[in-house]
């Protein structure tokens, strides 16, 4: 009895350092898949997301001079810089790739030949010989040098609207909206209807149709994937969209019919009367009255659907082509972590781009996922 | 605007009967009053003259016309719910409308039927409001408005009072009284199990009982004054009417009773010889009561004594006395607890049941 007036008990931390936790396990990462997808590649190479922040001290990879030659007071010169865009500080540098320290900044190398090179902290480098260096391969210069943050959206450019990607993100996050969105219209469409139905309008049979439904939500979708398949090739729908859209409306129908009957099962039987009274039809009823009523429970169960076709893989293969027209998003990262699993700024970008529209609409509708889960159980 | 008339109606569920041969005729302009304990059906049989519940058997007639098999809508009656059942998702004005709508009628005569209701039931700042930013006064009032909208032949009310506070229930209780005044010529059936509402909205009580059908209909002071039996003499009056175990000892215009407690009691309803030796109970209300020094109905000890200032309720009981007699005595009366008191009332106002029914009706 000790817990009732402001003590919190054991319990209680426990379940607050564990939400914590589940918090911070879905968070991180996800956060960190954010960060990176703004990153270059070299720089996910070099640092952690957790330092995109801070300056980086880095070696880079070596980089050959180059220039027009000028000749000036006998000698010929190369002037150029090794950060055409960034702004970076260089500290140490060398011209082979077995001495890259030998150098500091502001100093000047002797190479064969009589040619020297210098270089400054800003990367601007001077290139001196007393013959002409045409024809000649030119030095390397082996820097490590101090990068401040650095930021870029070329990732989510070359991802959504480049050709040459290879496997176009963008052409399959379009295909992945042609499945989500009709899979979720369809099937709140049916349900809605079918779950007044079994709530309000009695008719015989009417709870063990109630029953066969709870019944269809534990049968495992896998179970049905390959008849279903050779159904739709027997009635020559397919593959393709229209295939998968009725696909995942059977598969979302029991759960649909279930969570919606149970919400309008809910709605009080004097307001349905009432507008009985008021001489509506049933149909009236249903699209004045129950429909309008039930819309938490309508926004929950298509958050549910949506998420669900949005993040399908499975079912996609089945009642998909694979071709670029018909590839979903989940299919596309799968095909990218084969061909271009070393690019991490790529796949994290790809990856961020998967995610965003369910965090959106997670976000915009979270209070009715709550709010229609809890209706019904709780008044 | 309308006649009812109800014949031979029963509601049974399966096997268990709800309503047994209710009979009863409503004339135009009544407003009938259903009142009695939870599950008497009341409510039930008011949801039968809507058409929600189906009747089992029996007729209903609504202005000379059967309607068992009508649909609600028409019936023309109208129905105020207890729980309001204002559709929550429109604004007052839509909730008033809705109806008139449904029916397809032309903009200009719902605005005017809606304003005009509206107007009525002082609502009209209200009508762009959604119901849940109303009070419970006024969503019951939104709720009447909505079926005044509709000038339906009959009016039902379904306890519409019961989910008010105290001090609103009175007010809203004097506006369904006005409202009544004003629409002279309507018929309304009101449900409640308040039988303060019952008295003072009613022009006639039909007072039901637990699977026994209508014990008694009449016009308030009627029950009050000459219950037909102990049932409605009971229920009838607050705090309820006391019953003393007797026996005829004198017959007549008046009628002399000798009570079991030993007291004597004289009574208006007249009897025959024959009577003689009939074992009666002896009612009389507890505001009847009146102390006195010579000749008691009934004396005993105060075990409490209630002081509601404008009376003072007493419960007293002789020695071996089963249940405390009340009585209601006006005005305040301090000490009276461990005393002895000793009761009698007028002849005119003791009532007389033998079997449960009343001698007068016999």
């Amino acid at each position: 009895m000790e817990n009732i007036a402001g003590r919190k008990s054991a319990l209680n931390w426990a379940v607050h350092l564990s939400v914590l936790a589940l918090v911070a396990l879905w968070v991180l990462p996800t956060f960190g898949l954010l960060v990176s997808s703004f990153r270059t590649g070299d720089q996910i190479a070099a640092s952690g997301w957790w330092r995109a922040l801070t300056t980086q001290e880095q070696q880079l990879s070596p980089i050959r001079v180059e220039g027009e030659e000028v000749e000036r007071n006998g000698a010929y010169e190369i002037a150029g810089t090794l950060f055409p865009r960034a702004r970076s500080t260089v500290s140490v540098w060398g011209t082979s790739s077995r001495a890259i320290d030998a150098y500091k900044a502001g100093e000047t190398a002797d190479l064969d030949d009589g040619e020297t090179l210098t270089l400054e902290a800003d990367g601007s480098y001077l290139l001196r010989s007393p013959v002409s260096l045409k024809d000649t391969r030119l030095p390397r210069i082996f820097a490590t040098a101090s990068q401040p943050p650095e930021f870029t959206l070329a990732n989510y450019r070359t991802v959504l609207f480049g050709k040459s990607t290879g496997t176009s993100i963008g052409q399959a996050f379009l295909n992945t909206a042609t499945v989500a969105i009709p899979a979720t219209v369809i099937p709140i469409l049916v349900a809605a209807f079918a779950a007044y139905a079994l709530a309000w309008m009695s008719f015989p049979g009417r709870a063990l149709l109630v029953a066969a439904i709870v019944g269809l939500l534990v049968v495992p979708l896998q179970l049905a994937l390959i008849p279903l398949l050779q159904f739709h090739n027997w009635i020559g729908i397919g593959k393709g969209y229209l295939g998968i859209w009725l696909a995942h409306t059977g598969f979302g129908l029991p759960l649909a019919i279930y969570l919606l009957r149970n919400y309008m099962v809910g709605l009080p039987r004097d307001i349905i009367e009432n507008a009985r009274v008021d001489g509506a039809s049933e149909f009236e009823i249903f699209v004045k009255i129950i429909l309008p009523l039930s819309f938490p429970a309508l926004a929950s169960f298509a958050i549910f659907q949506f998420l669900w076709t949005w993040n399908d893989l499975l079912v996609a293969l089945v009642f998909l082509g694979t071709g670029n027209d018909q590839l979903v998003l989940t299919g596309a990262l799968v095909n990218l972590l084969g061909s271009r699993g070393g690019e991490w700024e790529i796949l994290a970008t790809s990856a961020f781009v998967s995610i965003a529209v369910p965090l959106a609409v997670f976000f915009a509708m979270q209070k009715y996922l709550v709010r229609g889960l809890l209706a019904g159980s709780v008044k | 605007m309308a006649d009812l008339k109800l014949t031979h109606v029963e509601k049974a569920y399966g096997e268990v009967k709800i309503l047994e041969d209710i009979n009863l005729d409503i004339g135009t302009g009544e407003l009938i009053v259903f009142v009695g304990p939870s599950g008497c059906g009341k409510s039930t049989l008011l949801r039968m003259i809507a058409g929600l519940e189906k009747i089992t058997s029996g007729t209903l007639e609504i202005d000379g016309q059967v309607v068992n098999d009508i649909p609600p809508a028409r019936r023309g009656i109208a129905m105020v719910f207890q729980s309001y059942a204002l559709y929550p998702h429109m604004t007052v004005r839509e909730n008033m409308a809705f109806a008139l709508r449904i029916a397809k009628r032309d903009r200009a005569e719902i605005d005017a039927a809606v304003n005009r209701a509206a107007e009525i039931l002082q609502l009209t700042p209200y009508l762009d409001r959604l119901p849940k930013a109303l009070s419970g006064g006024q969503r019951q009032r939104v709720a009447i408005g909505r079926a005044i909208v509709r000038d339906p032949k009959v009016y039902l009310f379904d306890e519409p009072l019961s989910n008010l506070d105290a001090a609103l229930r009175v007010a809203t209780r004097i506006e369904i009284a006005q409202l009544k005044e004003k629409m002279p010529d309507s018929t309304m059936i009101y449900v409640t199990h308040d039988q303060v509402e019952a008295m003072t909205l009613a022009t006639r009580i039909v007072v039901l009982t637990v699977g026994q059908g209508i014990a008694q209909v009449g016009t308030p002071l009627d029950l009050y004054e000459r219950p037909e039996n102990e049932f409605v003499a009971q229920f009838i009056g607050s705090p309820a009417m006391n019953l003393l175990e007797g026996e005829i000892v004198g017959t007549g215009a008046e009628t002399e009773i000798r009570l079991a407690d030993g007291g004597i009691a004289r009574s208006a309803v007249p009897t025959q010889a024959s009577d003689k030796g009939m074992a009666v109970r002896v009612g009389i209300r507890p505001e009847d009561m009146v102390p006195t020094e010579g000749t008691a109905i009934y004396s005993g000890t105060v075990d409490i004594t209630e002081a509601l200032g404008e009376v003072t309720q007493i419960y007293f009981r002789a020695e071996n006395g089963a249940a405390p007699v009340i009585a209601k005595l006006p005005g305040i009366h301090a000490g009276l607890r461990h005393k002895t008191v000793a009761m009698t009332a007028d002849p005119a106002k003791v009532h007389l049941f033998h079997d449960g029914r009343s001698l007068l009706y016999r």
